[in-house]
């Protein structure tokens, strides 16, 4: 898949971040090691490293988001990159030429990075195909189709929860995956990564079609998928899905796909509990799961931070390789 | 000025309607074919076109072709898709009603006809609106329509309100014997789906377009045919359930004929992997066993006709991330040389292949055209079956370059076309 070429230059090193789908091992490896060492600076007093100082990062967001913006924004400033956050409204019809004015605009103002955000999947992939080469982009999230700093996040959290050895480890996901690019990330990364067991746990009307066929093992029942699990992943049920005709209700869901700590009980007893957020308590999570003491979803925000300045650094410090070499 | 009178030689004729497959001469006078084989008595040529080496086919004809005229100028116009239409060999042109403002009145349909005749270099045959500007709920004036010289009615790719309106169209349109063209999609399972429902549409999170919203639709549509007893055409059907469920109807005696798009005859869902917008259509490109199935539908003559489905775009049109972009590809240049190909790769024989873009449409449409016959109107397409040639945007006539077949070697290229006996595209 050409997914590889363009998101890795030529020497095999990261140029774009679109999605964890075609990166090597090595590189996903890569990108868990230089977060690694970043979370020691953002734990630091002085929290800034100067590695990209001088460029210019536009956080490019035509979907609303406070959270991930404001931690590709913070991972930014700790590698003292220039800022500029440009939120476009995407109920606004945002058309074609809209967007590739938009872009032609900022680039004319000598961007490096963009880290873009759009309701339409491929939006990623589509900006770094109109890009000039000095230029990178960081996929924020997509339409559906991925989200793979959330992912690379999470599977970071895992690591340091579990260790390196994925092979080991036992991972589902649960709740709507049809609608989450960030499930799809996850898969996509924990796969890559050798994963020993990955679960997806859903009603058939939130799974998308041939869903086995992106490497998962498929349970409709959460019990009976818990069983033995070492990581649970929850992932956010929107309250449109109701309308959609995808569920009868918040009440069934709940009884049926809430992690309460009874269900939990069916995994392994040091299992660890992530939600990528926000949570909606009491419909996929219990609050009593969510913050107890298996539960790490605070240290993934806080990882956020880590994974992008990894990202963001991987992807620039070779466009500043290649300068020099022009 | 009278018509020239043009002797082809040498040339072999293929015209599957009349069973021709043999190196014969052809002879025409006053745009009409007066004779094959021998020369009438006293025929003396203005012209002689030395076939030698070439393959002699009915002027093609094509069950879609969006002019972007009147509406989309800035995509392509009556004039500049004609003129590409005749380079590809194209004499017959069926543009459906999904125009600006909708073909839903005599005056659309006459304004598209004036603008044809001034171009002069294909003959254009409209579908009027089924229901009032497409709205899915009021009838069209069909009588007036098809007096105005609509040859079908349709209501594109818009859906109707309910099947009370579909039935109630039906049987008006059947009033007036107009076939009804029908884009099999039912509309709340696509919703707003941009490619196929599979693997690949999980795999790159977008919305996808279930195999059932066709075939739901295509049980539909033959219960109302069936009930109805207006004549029906299924236009571009994409999945191998469907072409079966018709296979069937018609082996039932249900009035219906079918065609398929070029792209669905040799792509597929995989093609969309890296959100290439070349590769957005609707209806989608579907899996590869649907891609199979339409070409044995096409072998067995299910779908009696190939159709390029012809959507010319201006560039920004393919500029945007691939939900965003517009559907569809420009398909008249590629038309003869990847129906030729189907029978270069054995999927069909050749005199078949020819018949599903002349006689095939022809009977389709109801139209005297698409043969080789003594007393017609001579449209014929003439070309070289051994030339090769890339297709791209400089090879392209068409002035929509938006084209998933890009960089493809094609083989065999239109040397002549005639129109109505008249040479109207010549290529030394």
């Amino acid at each position: 898949m050409s997914n590889t070429n363009i998101q890795v230059r030529e020497d095999g090193r990261l140029r774009h971040f679109l999605s964890t789908e075609g990166l090597s091992r090595e590189l996903l490896t890569e990108i868990l090691d230089t977060a690694e060492s970043f979370a020691g600076v953002t734990e630091q007093s002085v929290k800034k490293v100067p590695l990209l100082r001088g460029k210019t990062i536009v956080n490019l967001f035509f979907e609303a988001s406070t959270r991930t913006r404001t931690t590709f924004e913070l991972a930014a400033k700790r590698l003292s990159a220039d800022v500029l956050n440009i939120n476009v409204n995407s109920s606004a019809t945002v058309k074609g030429e809209t967007l590739l004015d938009t872009l032609r605009n900022l680039e004319a103002m000598h961007v490096d990075m963009f880290v873009v955000r759009h309701s339409d999947s491929g939006t990623a992939h589509f900006i770094a195909r109109q890009v000039q080469p000095h230029v990178s982009v960081i996929n924020a999230g997509d339409g559906r189709h991925a989200h793979p700093t959330q992912a690379m996040l999470d599977i970071f959290t895992i690591r340091r929860e579990k260790g390196a050895d994925f092979g080991r480890l036992s991972v589902a996901i649960v709740g709507d995956i049809a609608h989450s690019r960030v499930a799809r990330s996850q898969i996509h990364g924990l796969n890559m990564l050798n994963t020993g067991d990955v679960r997806v746990i859903a009603p058939r009307t939130l799974l998308p079609a041939h869903v086995e066929s992106l490497g998962v093992r498929v349970f409709h029942d959460l019990r009976e998928g818990l069983r033995d699990v070492d990581v649970v992943i929850m992932l956010r049920l929107q309250n449109e899905r109701m309308e959609g005709a995808l569920l009868p209700s918040e009440h069934e869901y709940y009884q049926l796909y809430g992690l309460t700590e009874e269900k939990l009980s069916m995994a392994r007893p040091d299992v660890t509990v992530m939600h990528p957020g926000p949570i909606n308590r009491g419909v996929e999570i219990d609050s009593q799961v969510a913050d107890g003491p298996h539960s790490v979803i605070l240290q993934q925000v806080t990882s956020g931070i880590a994974i992008r300045m990894a990202v963001m650094s991987m992807a620039m410090q070779q466009s500043t390789t290649q300068d020099n070499h022009a | 000025m009278p018509k020239p009178r043009i002797k082809i030689s040498g040339g072999r004729l293929i015209d599957p309607e009349n069973r021709i497959n043999d190196t014969l001469d052809l002879y025409i006078a006053n745009g009409c074919i007066i004779a094959i084989g021998e020369a009438p008595d006293g025929f003396q040529s203005d012209i002689e076109v030395d076939a030698t080496g070439l393959v002699a086919v009915p002027g093609l004809i094509d069950l879609s072709t969006r002019l972007r005229e009147p509406g989309q100028e800035y995509k392509a116009s009556i004039d500049s898709e004609c003129r590409a239409a005749a380079a590809s060999g194209i004499t017959t042109l069926c543009c459906p009603p999904d125009t600006d403002p909708v073909i839903d009145t005599p005056a659309v349909i006459e304004l598209i006809r004036y603008r044809a005749r001034q171009v002069g270099a294909a003959r254009i045959f409209s579908l009027g609106a089924l229901t009032r500007d497409l709205d899915g709920e009021h009838l069209s004036e069909m009588s007036a329509l098809k007096s105005a010289g609509c040859i079908g009615v349709s209501n594109a790719l818009k859906p109707l309100a309910s099947t009370l309106v579909q039935r109630r169209a039906f049987e008006y349109a059947a009033t007036f014997d107009l076939t009804v063209f029908l884009h099999a999609n039912d509309a709340s399972l696509s919703a707003n789906g941009c490619m196929h429902e599979g693997h690949i549409s999980t795999r790159l999170g977008l919305p996808g377009i279930p195999e059932a919203a066709e075939t739901v639709a295509v049980a539909r549509d033959l219960a109302l045919i069936q009930q109805t007893g207006v004549r029906a055409h299924f236009c571009r059907l994409t999945t191998q359930r469907a072409v079966r469920m018709v296979a069937r109807a018609q082996f039932d005696n249900i009035p219906v004929s079918a065609d398929v798009a070029v792209p669905n005859l040799y792509l597929s869902e995989l093609d969309t992997i890296d959100f290439g917008a070349d590769y957005h259509f609707i209806p989608p490109l579907r899996t590869q066993t649907d891609r199979d199935g339409l070409r044995e539908g096409l072998s067995s003559g299910t779908l009696s006709a190939v159709c390029s489905d012809h959507q010319p775009h201006d560039s920004d049109a393919k500029l945007a991330p691939f939900p965003a972009t517009e559907p569809g590809a420009s398909g008249l240049d590629s038309l003869l040389p990847l129906t030729l190909k189907l029978a270069e790769e054995n999927h069909l024989l050749l005199q078949d292949a020819i018949a599903r873009i002349t006689s095939g449409p022809a009977k389709i449409l109801n139209l005297p055209y698409g043969e080789l016959s003594v007393g017609r109107a001579a449209d014929i397409c003439i070309y070289d079956p051994a030339a090769t040639w890339q297709l791209n945007a400089d090879s392209m006539h068409s002035q929509g370059k938006n084209t998933p077949f890009r960089g493809w070697e094609m083989q065999g290229q239109v040397r002549y076309t005639l129109l109505d006996g008249e040479v109207i595209y010549r290529k030394d």
